[in-house]
Order: structure tokens, then sequence, then C-alpha cells
């Protein structure tokens, strides 16, 4: 391998894996203020491209965008009102389940809607053939979208969580729910806006990575997964964990893609029960002892 | 009391005469190769039931155990060995008495492993695979084996579309019957209807035995103490993890089992078989059926496996199934099949409890 595949690889690597950071840091939201992890995370994405797709006939990109952005923050906040918040005293695998089966439906009715086609968003800037070359290596535009992108959602929820108010509600109800209550926060209204929010994301993610990738209503799960992998990988609840741990799944797999394409796919879910045999609490996890094990 | 568990079995076993002779009655005896499928898959359901009811922890990839064991048998039974007959090896399988000579429906001459062989394969192979994933994940919680079951399922799904020797898109197709002994066979053709018929409930009837003894006994007390309370039942001595894996061992051999069968019946299987989406369709009749509840997983796995072979459900299957398992979890989440008066009777007890 000469440097300009290197180059490519490591890029192509870095650019999926930063997607999977995204993902696992939806993960976490939700997980941090209810302790479910949403089987329907990898949906927001596909949802949020398809609703961009769809628009961009209509309205201008960056609009088709933030309105694809706006349609999948109200799904996800929808859903917790509708199927999550009503269920008192649930035990966890019952509300994980409910996420499992709204997985299903939301897929079932993206096929209604949008048909099996695979599709594409435009690229963001100058068409599919456009490239800079790096290295030797010719590297696609929206490769930089995608990476900027990113680290734009990340400093920005970083940002969130740590100066306004809200984010610190939410952080507080992540830390003790009723200590939060106590304190005067609504923590209802902080878990459906963990789910808005991991949905926005969610749905951003999806429309940068789109035009990369290319979008089909079946992809959520395959997301989820790698997603799911991320944030264990990372800690589950450590969002800069998972942007380490995305960077180095994307590029894990882009080492073994460069071998053999067909094995890509296995490399999540080895990583996964790796990871789940010795290290439970994540690769950055400074005790030994993880808080999953039940026993 | 041990013997009134059996009650129930011996009264489905008349139920199924009677369900015979009203089919040949009315003259839709056809209904029988519904109800045969139908009768594989709630294999898969039974077994799930143990795992998500007794043991309190959800798979989302059970459609991949019954494909693994649906795709080792039509692989094994359909590979043809007689370009390489003369190898040692394959000299040595033939004198051991695990491979057949048959002839496909072109009339070309075959030689195969045996549906026996390949059942016991298709076996071994699922246990492996369960035991590595079970291993890992089953002591941490919930969530954690579901993922990592999901995972597995897309895992074999993509394996199976993108494999040659598995047929791809098209999977596998013209595999034998299953000669089980004598005359009896595993055969999907109208002449063998009713045959099968009986040979599937005496499968699915072994399974329901099989699983209430284990509901019934010390394992499964255990089982219900690590669902009640998991560190309580830890701290009593109950090796939670060991019972924990040994159900999911288990239920992923009935899905094996249910693949194999399935898939000689039919005379073929199909990626379709792997996909996620039948994953949850199990965990949704499970839900349905009433989590802790193995006749009524079994019945709505029958039932409702039925409806959608017969094609009730359209082009909705998928959806209604998911719909399903989203209203079962809001607001029945103990099943349709309780009986109310008994429910009632516990909310009692439990209420005067708190008093």
């Amino acid at each position: 391998m000469d440097l300009s595949q290197i180059v490519q690889y490591g890029l192509s690597g870095i650019t999926v894996g930063s997607i999977y950071a995204i993902v696992a840091i939806g993960f976490n939201i939700i997980y941090a203020t209810t302790g479910i992890i949403n089987f329907a995370q990898g949906e927001f994405l596909i949802v949020g491209a398809m609703t961009a797709i769809s628009l961009s006939h209509f309205v201008p990109l960056p609009v088709a965008i933030a309105g694809a952005v706006l349609v999948t923050t109200v799904l996800g906040g929808l859903m917790e009102l509708v199927f999550i918040r009503p269920v008192k005293n649930a035990s966890v695998l019952r509300l994980i389940v409910i996420t499992i089966g709204l997985s299903i439906v939301i897929r079932e009715v993206m096929l209604h809607l949008w048909d099996e086609t695979v599709r594409s968003m435009p690229y963001f800037t100058g068409t599919a053939v456009s490239t800079v070359t790096i290295l030797g290596a010719g590297v696609s535009l929206q490769v930089f979208w995608v990476l900027g992108v990113s680290a734009v959602i990340v400093t920005a929820l970083t940002l969130f969580f740590r100066y306004t108010l809200t984010g610190r509600a939410m952080r507080a109800c992540a830390d003790d729910r009723m200590a939060a209550r106590l304190c005067g926060i609504n923590d209802r209204r902080m878990v459906t806006l963990s789910f808005m929010l991991s949905a926005g994301i969610g749905a951003l993610a999806g429309c940068v990575i789109s035009p990369v990738t290319q979008t089909q209503y079946d992809m959520g799960a395959p997301l989820a997964i790698k997603g799911f992998t991320v944030a264990i990988l990372g800690g589950l609840g450590n969002s800069m964990g998972a942007v380490a741990a995305g960077l180095l799944l994307g590029l894990l797999e882009a080492l073994v893609t460069s071998q053999s394409s067909a094995y890509k796919e296995a490399v999540s879910i080895v990583v996964l029960l790796l990871i789940l045999v010795f290290r439970p609490s994540g690769l950055f996890a400074r005790h030994g002892i993880s808080a999953l094990r039940t026993a | 009391m041990r013997l009134r568990m059996y009650y129930p079995v011996l009264a489905t076993a008349v139920l199924i005469v009677l369900l015979h002779l009203v089919l040949a009655q009315t003259e839709t005896t056809y209904y029988m190769t519904q109800i045969t499928m139908s009768a594989y898959y709630a294999l898969v359901v039974i077994g799930l039931c143990l795992l998500m009811g007794y043991a309190g922890q959800a798979s989302i990839g059970h459609a991949g155990f019954f494909a693994i064991g649906g795709y080792t048998a039509a692989v094994l039974t359909t590979y043809n060995l007689n370009p390489v007959k003369d190898t040692p090896l394959v000299a040595r399988l033939q004198s051991l008495g695990l491979t057949m000579h048959w002839q496909d429906i072109y009339g070309a001459d075959i030689l195969s492993f045996t549906p026996w062989a390949a059942f016991g394969a298709a076996l071994l192979l699922t246990g492996v695979i369960a035991l590595v994933i079970g291993a890992s994940v089953i002591q941490l919680k919930g969530h954690y084996l579901a993922m990592a079951t999901l995972g597995f399922g897309l895992i074999v799904y993509r394996i199976a579309l993108g494999t040659p020797v598995l047929g791809r898109a098209d999977g596998v197709s013209n595999v034998p019957p299953f000669h089980l002994f004598s005359d009896l066979q595993v055969n999907g053709r109208a002449a063998f209807r009713v045959q099968n018929y009986y040979i599937a409930w005496v499968v699915v009837l072994a399974a329901m035995v099989l699983a209430l003894n284990l509901v019934h006994s010390r394992v499964g007390r255990a089982l219900r103490s690590i669902h009640e309370n998991e560190e309580a039942a830890h701290s009593l001595g109950v090796n939670t993890y060991r019972y924990k894996l040994a159900v999911f061992l288990l239920s992923a051999i009935f899905a094996a089992i249910g693949g194999v069968l399935l898939t000689h019946y039919n005379g073929s299987i199909g990626p379709a078989e792997a996909h996620v989406i039948k994953s949850v369709r199990y965990v949704a009749i499970v839900a349905v059926g009433g989590m802790a509840n193995l006749w009524g997983a079994m019945v709505m796995g029958i039932f409702l496996n039925f409806l959608s072979l017969r094609g009730v459900f359209g082009s909705f299957d998928e959806t209604i199934f998911g719909g399903i398992l989203i209203l079962m979890m809001l607001f029945a989440p103990q099943g349709l099949l309780r009986v109310p008066r008994l429910r009632a009777l516990t909310g009692l007890r439990a209420r005067r409890k708190h008093a």
C-alpha cells in the first residue's frame, strides 16, 4: 500500500468514524437521562436523510436539511411523549423492547414512503467527481463537510451541556433524577428534550453522510450497531470517549476493508463482543470494575 | 401435582386431532401446510419465551440461529460430493454412513451428507456460536445481549446474501426430504401433508414438554428468581450466569431445529429467514403470548405465523408485528392470554401486602 492509498483509506475511515461517533453520542444522551438504549437511533439518521432528499427537490439544500432536522427532532420528541412517557414503572427491558418495535415501524413506514430505492443527497459543494488532492490521494469535498459538521455538533453539544441552564439541568437529571426534581427541574421535560436532541443530531449526521454512503430505508440497524459499539468502546455516557472510539472503529473498518471488503460488517460486532468481555466500561474508563455488570 | 402440568399437553393433542378432522370435513386440508410451517416457527418462539420470559434477556438475533440451522442443513444435504468422492476424507464419511446418494429433480446423481448428519452439524454449529455470544455478553444487563444478538443477526444476513455457496439472494433450493425413520419424512409434497402435520406437532409438543419441565424444575425456579431480582438470586447462591447461558443456548438450539425442519419441509431456504425483521417478529409473538407464558407463546406462535403465511396482513406484515410489539409493551406487558382472574388475584394479594 503506498502513501496515497493510506491517506485514502485513513480519511474514509475517519469520515464514517465521525458519523459513528455522532450516533454514539445520540445513544449517550438518551441513556444518560433514561437508562434506555434507544434501538431506533439509527433510524433517525435515515429519516433525516430521506426527508432532506425529498425536500431538496423543492427548496434549496440548506433549507431542506434544516427542515429535515426539524422534522426528525419533532419525531424524536413525539416518540418519547407517546410511547415512553406513558409507561409507568416500566422495566428498562420493556422500554427497550418498545424502541425495538418503534425502529421496525419507522423502517416500514419509510419503506412505504420512499420504497427500496437507494437514494443520495446532492454533494454540498461541487459534484461527485470534484476532489482535492492530498499527498497524492483524491479526496472528495464531502469528506470535509462530514468532518466539519461532526466537529461542530460535538463542540456545540459540549458548550450546551456545560454553559446553558437547560444543558446543565439535563446533566443534573442524568446524575440523579430525584435530586434534580427536588431542585425544581422538570425532569420529564428533560427526557423529552434528550430524545429531541438525539434525533436532531442524528438527522444532521444522516444528511451529511448521505452523499458518501448513500441512503436506503433499512440502513438504520447497521448504523445503530456501529454507534452502539462506539458508545460502549468510548464508555457509555462519555462523549469525548465516543469521538475517539468512533474514529478508532472507522479506521479499523477501513483497514479491514483495504484487505477484504467482505469482513467489513463483522468488524464492529467482533469489537463489540471483545469489549464487552474484557472492558465493558470502555477503553478510557479509569476504574477496572464496570458498573454495567449486574452481578 | 407434577402430572397436572401435562394435562394441557394431552388437551392440545386432542385438539390437534380434532382440528385435523375439521379440516378434512371442510375439505380445507391445504391449511395444514401453513400450520406445519407455523409450528416450526413456533419452536423458535417457545425457546425465545424461555429466554425472555424466564431468564429476562431479550434476543433480536434468533432468526440468525434459525437461518444457521436451515442453511447448514440445506448446504450439507445439497452440496454434491461426487467430484471429490475418492478423496480419503469423503471415503471415510461414506464408510461412516454420513452420506447418501439421491437424485435431484433433474435426475442427476448426487452424493451428499445425510439429513441426520446435517442436522447434527447444524445443532453443533449453532451451539458453538450461541455459546461464544452468550458467554461474552450474558452476564451484562439485558440490552447488551439484545444489541449483540442484533449485530449477530445482521452478520448472518449479510453472509447469507454475500456467500456463493449459500446461494446469495436466491438461497439454497432442491433440499431433499428428511427421512426421519422408516416411512416418516419431513417432506413438503401434498402427499405427505397429513403426516407432516403430525410430525410438526409432535416436535412442538416435545419442545413444550421439555420447556415446561424446565420451568417447573429447580432450574426454572432459579430462572424465575433471576428474573424477579438477579442480585437476590445471586446472593442466595444461584449461579445466575450459568443458568442464563444454558437457557440462551437451549433457545438457540430450538431455533436451529425449527430452521432445519422447515428447510427440509419447504425444500429451500432464503436470506429473508435471517432478516432482523424476522427476529423482531419472534420477540413480538412472545410479547403477545405473555412474556413468561409458554402456552401463550406456542399458541400465538402458530396463530400469528399462520395468519402471516396466509397473507392476511398483506404488505403491512412487518409493520403489524412491530405495532403489536409496541402496543403489547405499552398496554399489556403480561400478554393477551393471561387468565384475568389470576392477575386480579395476584394484584389483590400484592396490594394487601403493601397495606
